[in-house]
């Protein structure tokens, strides 16, 4: 489904990552670990579209298509969909509006009809009794006065509505309590499936508790030194990361 | 007025000599001479430059190069479907029609004068009971300091006269509807609009100043609006004249104690439009609300100079004024807010916010404090920026288009100023022209019509 060959990034003229490889199957979850700055999320920011890093080498393809050559909408509308490691607020646009106009962006892309507002609510309430979402919050402004781990919770709320075919997670599971981090991980778990990837993106490995990856990638220095299954999440938490730097830095590439 | 400026050799003096004969020796004694006095002071002032600090962004060169002519209007081609057009659909209220300056009798709909309320032209006012307006009519207005001020108040002729005598309560708005029906020709006009609600009274008052045709036209009203105590004025003027408009404009509010004003300025159209709005808090308590919004864009220009008065002590402003800019558009706002001393307790906050869509729209905001008491709460802030890029990327990817994102966040930045307006109909009319003016804005109305 996707398949990241050699790609470099740069951004504000630094190399930020230094050839990564990495496949994804469908019906996987993957995990991405690794240190702060060693390139997490700028590897789920470039897969969203992000136009701020500088692309230098690479390719990375999506269900056969040239994924850096398209637009974050129709990236999304083609069924990758990221979790803001920080959502943004956006004053005036009521969640509800935002959330089904995505929606009807991403059906009538797939050719499928648009949900009218009854329809939609329902869709919405349902999701939103399963991430024990506040309607309250719904009809107020796209995250604003949202706490941490509303915005955490709503980022997942969209996911369910939204149903993508590759989710990224950026450290959802960051400033979330456990109760939120149990809330959020069994929404992420419901939409596991066999037609959909899952990649999870997280400095801790808390989450993977609770979300369990059928693959774990390391991230140092902008580069995946270490693959391996969910063992290698909870050898990172014992050892610590500088456990990895010790060792000699492999690549292995996940097939 | 035209031999004391002749010297000059400015074409746009050409009509003026046909509006004082049609003024000269009408009206009663008072308004002659306060006519005369601001003709003087108008020699006197002369169309500012760039050079007066009140004028330093906005150049009104291109206005005094014009010949305007006077056109008193013909109905037909005006015909009623029209002007049904530009009223409020759903807005069955009492309409004044003027064009071309002038009352027109036959588009407009008043109801029969009913317990004390008066709702009329103002040319009719000045001919049957002048003894009504005296005590206010350019009373409050400061002709003696600005140019175009003092060129309405020496050829005021008609305009919007509205009356709320003491405890009424309008439930429904009165709609003035101005209209430039140039078919061809550079008119100019003066319309002059009092309103007054005496003490404890209640109105909710919209002008709309439309263009038809698109010949250059110029439009100088002066509004002033006058609330006694316990008062309350909602007011909208919207501004959406055609594209070769030039429309120069003051609003005058004065308010005595516990008085309350929403202010709603709009302005959509026109190439060069300017509006002085000074607004005066002169009794305890009074309270106002100041708004204003601009979309501009091509070559137009807008200036915004406000002014704010806390003349009394315990009165509350709030002041938020909002931009849209896009092509090469230039933008002026201006807003000083001066607490007098003695006016204690003074609770007053303005903001200026500007959205500049393209790198050749250009923004010049200015707001200023003057603070002569010691007991006060006042901020002011200004704002100019371009659309958020991480809220644009935040929309785009969950599968908005772009053009589709840019217009949600604009739609969201402008209707902020749009919600906050009292009368539905106005409120419904200006969703409608934002979403028509964005480029995205059949996707911003199914997205917003949840």
């Amino acid at each position: 489904m996707l398949e990241i060959r050699n790609l470099k990034v740069k951004a504000g003229g630094k190399e930020i990552l230094r050839g990564i490889n990495l496949k994804v199957n469908v019906g996987e979850v993957h995990s991405i670990m690794g240190p702060n700055g060693s390139g997490k999320s700028t590897l789920a920011q470039v897969l969203a579209g992000r136009e701020t890093y500088e692309v230098t080498e690479g390719e990375v393809w999506y269900d056969g298509k040239n994924l850096l050559e398209m637009a974050p909408e129709d990236r999304a509308r083609e069924g990758i969909f990221m979790a803001f490691q920080y959502p943004v607020e956006i004053p005036g646009v009521s969640n509800l509006y935002f959330l089904r106009s995505a929606l009807n962006a991403i059906r009538k892309h797939r050719g499928l009809d648009e949900f009218d507002a009854m329809d939609f609510l329902t869709l919405a309430k349902e999701k939103m009794g399963l991430l024990r979402v506040d309607e309250n919050l719904m009809s107020r402004p796209v995250n604003e006065g949202f706490s941490g781990g509303e915005k955490k919770r709503n980022e997942i709320f969209q996911m369910a509505i939204l149903e993508p075919r590759l989710a990224i997670l950026d450290e959802t599971d960051s400033g979330l309590d456990i109760d939120a981090l149990r809330i959020v991980a069994e929404g992420v778990n419901s939409l596991r499936g066999k037609e959909r990837a899952i990649i999870v993106v997280t400095h801790y490995q808390r989450l993977l508790n609770y979300i369990i990856p059928d693959y774990v990638h390391v991230l140092s220095e902008g580069r995946i030194v270490r693959s391996g299954g969910k063992h290698l999440a909870l050898e990172l938490e014992d050892k610590g990361y500088s456990w990895l730097e010790e060792a000699e830095p492999k690549r292995v590439q996940v097939v | 007025m035209i031999e004391l400026v002749k010297t000059e050799n400015i074409p746009f003096f050409s009509h003026l000599s046909e509006f004082e004969k049609g003024v000269a020796g009408k009206g009663p004694a008072w308004l002659q001479r306060m006519r005369n006095s601001a003709r003087l002071q108008f020699a006197k002032l002369g169309f500012p430059t760039l050079q007066d600090e009140e004028w330093r962004f906005t150049n009104v060169a291109p206005i005094t190069s014009i010949p305007f002519k006077l056109e008193a209007y013909e109905l037909d081609g005006l015909k009623r479907e029209i002007i049904d057009g530009l009223r409020f659909a759903d807005l069955q209220c009492e309409r004044l029609v003027f064009v071309n300056g002038c009352y027109s009798p036959e588009l407009s709909f008043v109801e029969e004068s009913r317990d004390g309320i008066r709702i009329s032209s103002l040319s009719r006012v000045l001919q049957q009971d002048a003894a009504a307006v005296e005590p206010y009519l350019g009373r409050y207005a400061n002709w003696e300091q600005d140019a175009f001020n003092a060129l309405n108040t020496a050829l005021m002729q008609d305009g919007a006269f509205v009356y709320i005598p003491k405890g009424k309560i309008l439930e429904k708005p009165i709609h003035l509807l101005f209209l430039a029906a140039t078919r061809g020709t550079a008119i100019a006009s003066y319309p002059r609009t009092l309103i007054v609600a005496d003490s404890n009274s209640q109105a909710s008052v919209v002008e709309s100043y439309v263009g038809l045709g698109e010949e250059v036209n110029f439009t100088c009203p002066v509004t002033e609006i006058i609330l006694n105590d316990g008062a309350v004025i909602d007011h909208s003027k919207l501004e959406c004249e055609s594209a070769r408009a030039f429309h120069v404009a003051t609003l005058q509010y004065h308010q005595e104690r516990s008085s309350s004003l929403g202010s709603h300025s709009i302005a959509l159209g026109g190439a060069l439009v300017r509006n002085s709005l000074n607004a005066v808090l002169a009794g305890d308590g009074a309270e106002c609300t100041l708004d204003g919004l601009y979309l501009v864009r091509g070559e137009q220009h807008v200036d915004n100079h406000t002014r704010l008065e806390h003349a009394a002590p315990h009165c509350s402003s709030r002041e938020l004024y909002k931009g849209v800019l896009d092509g090469k558009s230039r933008g002026v706002f201006h807003g000083r807010i001066v607490v007098h001393r003695g006016a204690q307790k003074t609770d007053s906050k303005q903001t200026n916010k500007n959205l500049l869509l393209s790198d050749d729209a250009l923004i010049n905001t200015k707001p200023q404090l003057e603070i002569y008491a010691n007991d006060v709460k006042c901020t002011h802030g200004a704002t100019i920026g371009q659309l958020d890029k991480d809220a644009l990327f935040y929309l785009r990817s969950r599968g908005i288009g772009e053009e589709a994102a840019r217009s949600l966040l604009i739609y969201a930045f402008a209707s902020e100023v749009v919600r906050r307006m009292k009368v539905g109909a106005v409120q419904r009319r200006l969703d409608e022209f934002l979403l028509g003016w964005l480029p995205g804005g059949e996707f911003v109305k199914e997205a917003v019509q949840v």
